[in-house]
């Protein structure tokens, strides 16, 4: 039992790890169109995240692989469950890397501007999809006693997952802008920190919104947090990580304010997760059919063998996403590799 | 048509339109190492030029490689959920151990490779290249462990904890080290530099051809020349003929399906070209008595199982595995031929770099290496089938029961026009890099400035840092 919430720990890690490195790449696809004025502008935009985003997108696919080795039965379940949705989130993902890719590849105003266009409408496509998934995981969905469900697009699209999305889309805004700040210089800067406190009140409206929601409509959730009263902590430093944000905003320490940022949306996912514990997603047909940390994981020889392949692999990758980091921290500079 | 069929060909299209690439990128990514540590060693500026050259074109290949990957990695369970339930222990885990070992390697250090040659020491920038490539190559030996246990699966029993039969691991050694692993990577490994080398000799060739960047088009054939040449003769007379013997022995049926073999024959020929029709049971073409049975069990009157042998409903479609198998063979014996009359050509007359006729054979050989590595891979699969995984599980009824008929529809028809843009701007862009050519030569010494060293990029770049640069 150790080892399988072991691996729920673990896999809310990566979760975390994905929506804070790619998430910042996701947020300023969101914001480009609206920061930048010039072709300039856009590369300095696109090459803030250049060196990195490749990286960090791997955290979705170690995500697939993790899910898939260490609770099969949720990986069968949620991505043949949500066909349709998966398929548009891999579209949308293809489409927003050759669009990095391919933008600059070519002079034309034409050209760029549609490669432009592709990359703010993915961007927004995937924060959007992927917070509407998680919306309908935390509702529960129709799993029957094999596991299967049918659910079709308008079924995914109901307004409470759609509130997950929206505030999925103004989180990782936000903290794109953040990530922005220790990028970009002049002008653009004076943009982004005009931004910042918008988004952040946008963010904080739709934040608390969702919290009553899920409070008044998700009863597991309530009680679990009733029963289990140390658990507070998580949303307790969530709203600490929240107010240091604005608090950083203000002073205008803005690499302060990244590091709140990111703080906030772990501790975030942190609270689902706990809040949900020890399901993994909950069936709206029948509470018996909940897919659990126990039901649905691999045999302990499994969680064994990865545990060790984590323990071993997990600090290089740590190592050498600082590294990267640290290598090209500061502002952007366009030159002849660049995007 | 069944669902059933709909997944497969939406598993194979996607498939195979990512297997591209990624052969292309562990290639030419051996040849940037080369040029890199010639750069090291020489300080010629060529050198360089090369590299930044060649990993512009890397990095457009990598960068399909890793969007088509993903869609790979999702579909296991979008599109077979009841294989995942049933292999999830075990093939998920190898999934896992590909994404932490190798995925994070070359995602980490791709960004150095890519945008560090400006600003990087060749000592530096060769480090996180040789990064890169090893973990490209570390990604694909997980690939093919995960592909090599659905074809000798061991290592795991079956049991029915409440959601159907589903495998568990008993040993993690036996499950990474089947029997065909050892054979099968080194054919997969080699058959990926030979794509890459290929398509490094294409391009040079191309250059021979209108008389542009001559001299650095040489050296890149210099180079590229050689290993795809001995990788040619070995791929066949040791790596291919390896594999071979592993298919004889592990999966027999496949072999006989193969080959068109319907009865166990001693002295059994192999075709160079032929047709079989499984429904009479007749095979005819070009073939060389003995052949299969000396390369099976390297005697030449051995007897080989026909796949009489075996229930018929357990056959593979052989007039399909039959054909792409022998286009991989004869490519095969192709590539021995191209590479050594190359060779000959370069070596004993010094006549290669304007034999035009010669040129265009190479500049054409990117795409036969490519038509080679798919029908290798194709026979594979197909040779694996009716199982997914070899004689536990079948492939109809492992995939995803309550997706429907025209979910499927919409979706293969999105990834055929995804997959069609994405592969013609590919090629015009690939062309436009190639059209461009190798950047200017830096100045001598230019490059020397730059951080070359762990202890110096930490020192420049906080130079850079607190200077306000």
């Amino acid at each position: 039992m150790w080892l399988n919430t072991t691996w729920f720990v673990l896999y809310v890690v990566i979760i975390a790890g994905y929506v804070i490195l790619d998430g910042f790449d996701l947020g300023v696809g969101m914001l480009s169109p609206f920061l930048a004025r010039n072709d300039t502008e856009k590369r300095i935009l696109l090459n803030s995240i250049g060196p990195v985003w490749d990286g960090n997108e791997v955290w979705l696919v170690l995500g697939g692989g993790a899910l898939f080795a260490a609770f099969p039965l949720v990986y069968a379940s949620l991505f043949s469950g949500f066909y349709t949705a998966m398929m548009l989130v891999l579209f949308v993902l293809i489409l927003r890397t050759v669009a990095i890719e391919f933008r600059s590849k070519r002079e034309g105003a034409r050209w760029r501007s549609m490669w432009d266009w592709i990359f703010f409408a993915s961007s927004f496509g995937i924060t959007l999809l992927l917070g509407v998934a998680l919306g309908n995981v935390i509702q529960g969905v129709p799993l029957d006693q094999a596991g299967n469900m049918d659910v079709d697009l308008q079924g995914l699209l109901n307004p409470y997952a759609l509130a997950v999305g929206a505030t999925a889309v103004a989180m990782l805004s936000l903290h794109g802008a953040m990530f922005l700040t220790q990028k970009v210089e002049g002008e653009l800067l004076d943009r982004i920190t005009n931004l910042i406190p918008k988004l952040m009140a946008v963010f904080f409206a739709l934040m608390t919104v969702l919290m009553v929601w899920t409070l008044l409509l998700e009863e597991a959730i309530t009680t679990n947090y009733e029963d289990r009263l140390w658990i507070g902590i998580f949303p307790l430093f969530g709203l600490l990580a929240v107010l240091a944000g604005w608090r950083f905003v203000l002073k205008k320490q803005y690499l302060s304010g990244f590091v709140a940022s990111a703080c906030m949306i772990a501790l975030l996912l942190a609270t689902v997760a706990a809040g949900m514990y020890p399901v993994l997603i909950p069936s709206s047909t029948n509470p018996a059919y909940d897919l659990t940390v126990t039901n649905a994981a691999s045999a302990s020889e499994t969680l064994t063998v990865m545990l060790v392949i984590a323990v071993i692999g997990m600090p290089f990758v740590l190592m050498y996403t600082a590294g990267v980091y640290f290598f090209f921290r500061g502002k952007v500079r366009l030159d002849e590799e660049s995007y | 048509m069944t669902t059933e069929m709909l997944h497969r060909i939406q598993f194979g299209l996607t498939i195979s339109f990512h297997f591209i690439f990624p052969p292309m990128s562990l290639g030419v990514g051996l040849v940037l190492i080369i040029f890199g540590v010639k750069s090291v060693q020489t300080k010629d500026p060529k050198w360089r030029q090369l590299s930044m050259f060649w990993v512009r074109i890397y990095g457009l290949i990598f960068s399909i490689g890793i969007a088509t990957g993903i869609v790979q990695e999702f579909e296991f369970g979008t599109n077979w959920a009841d294989y995942s339930r049933f292999v999830g222990n075990i093939f998920g885990s190898l999934l896992a151990a590909e994404g932490i070992f190798a995925f994070m390697l070359e995602g980490g250090f791709l960004g150095l490779m890519l945008f560090g040659g400006s600003k990087l020491g060749s000592k530096m920038w060769l480090f996180a290249t040789t990064m890169v490539v090893a973990g490209a190559t570390l990604s694909a030996t997980w690939i093919v462990m995960a592909n090599s246990w659905m074809q000798t699966p061991q290592g795991y029993e079956i049991k029915d904890v409440g959601y159907g039969d589903q495998a568990f691991m008993t040993s993690f050694r036996e499950v990474v080290f089947t029997p065909s692993f050892g054979p099968r990577i080194l054919h997969v490994i080699a058959a990926c530099w030979i794509v890459g080398t290929s398509l490094v000799i294409s391009v040079a060739a191309y250059y021979l051809l209108k008389k542009r960047h001559v001299e650095l088009a040489k050296t890149m054939i210099r180079v590229a020349l050689p290993i795809f040449t001995v990788l040619a003769v070995l791929q066949v007379v040791l790596f291919g003929a390896n594999q071979a013997i592993e298919v004889t022995n592990q999966q027999p049926e496949k072999l006989a399906a193969m080959e068109g073999l319907y009865k166990s024959t001693t002295c059994a020929p192999m075709y160079i070209i032929g047709w079989t029709d499984p429904d009479n049971e007749t095979t005819t073409g070009i073939s060389i008595p003995c052949l299969l049975s000396f390369l099976s069990y390297q005697d030449p009157q051995a007897e080989v199982t026909g796949l009489e042998a075996f229930p018929k409903d357990e056959w593979a479609n052989a007039s399909l595995v039959f054909q792409v198998y022998h286009l991989m063979i004869d490519l095969g014996m192709l590539f021995i031929a191209i590479g050594g009359l190359a060779c000959i050509l370069w070596i004993w007359k010094r006549k290669l770099w304007d034999q035009r006729w010669m040129l265009w054979i190479l500049v054409s050989s990117i795409v036969l290496t490519q038509i080679a590595t798919l029908s290798g891979w194709w026979t594979a699969e197909f040779g694996r089938q009716p199982w997914v995984v070899w004689q536990v599980l079948k492939t109809a009824g492992a995939e995803s029961p309550n997706v429907t008929f025209s979910q499927v529809v919409f979706s293969i028809g999105m990834f055929v026009v995804l997959y069609a843009i994405v592969f013609t701007m590919f090629i015009s862009l690939l062309n436009r890099t190639i059209q461009q050519g190798p950047p200017e030569p830096e100045e001598e010494g230019a490059s020397e400035s730059l951080p070359d060293s762990f202890g110096e990029i930490f020192r420049h770049r906080s130079r850079v840092s607190s200077g306000g640069d």
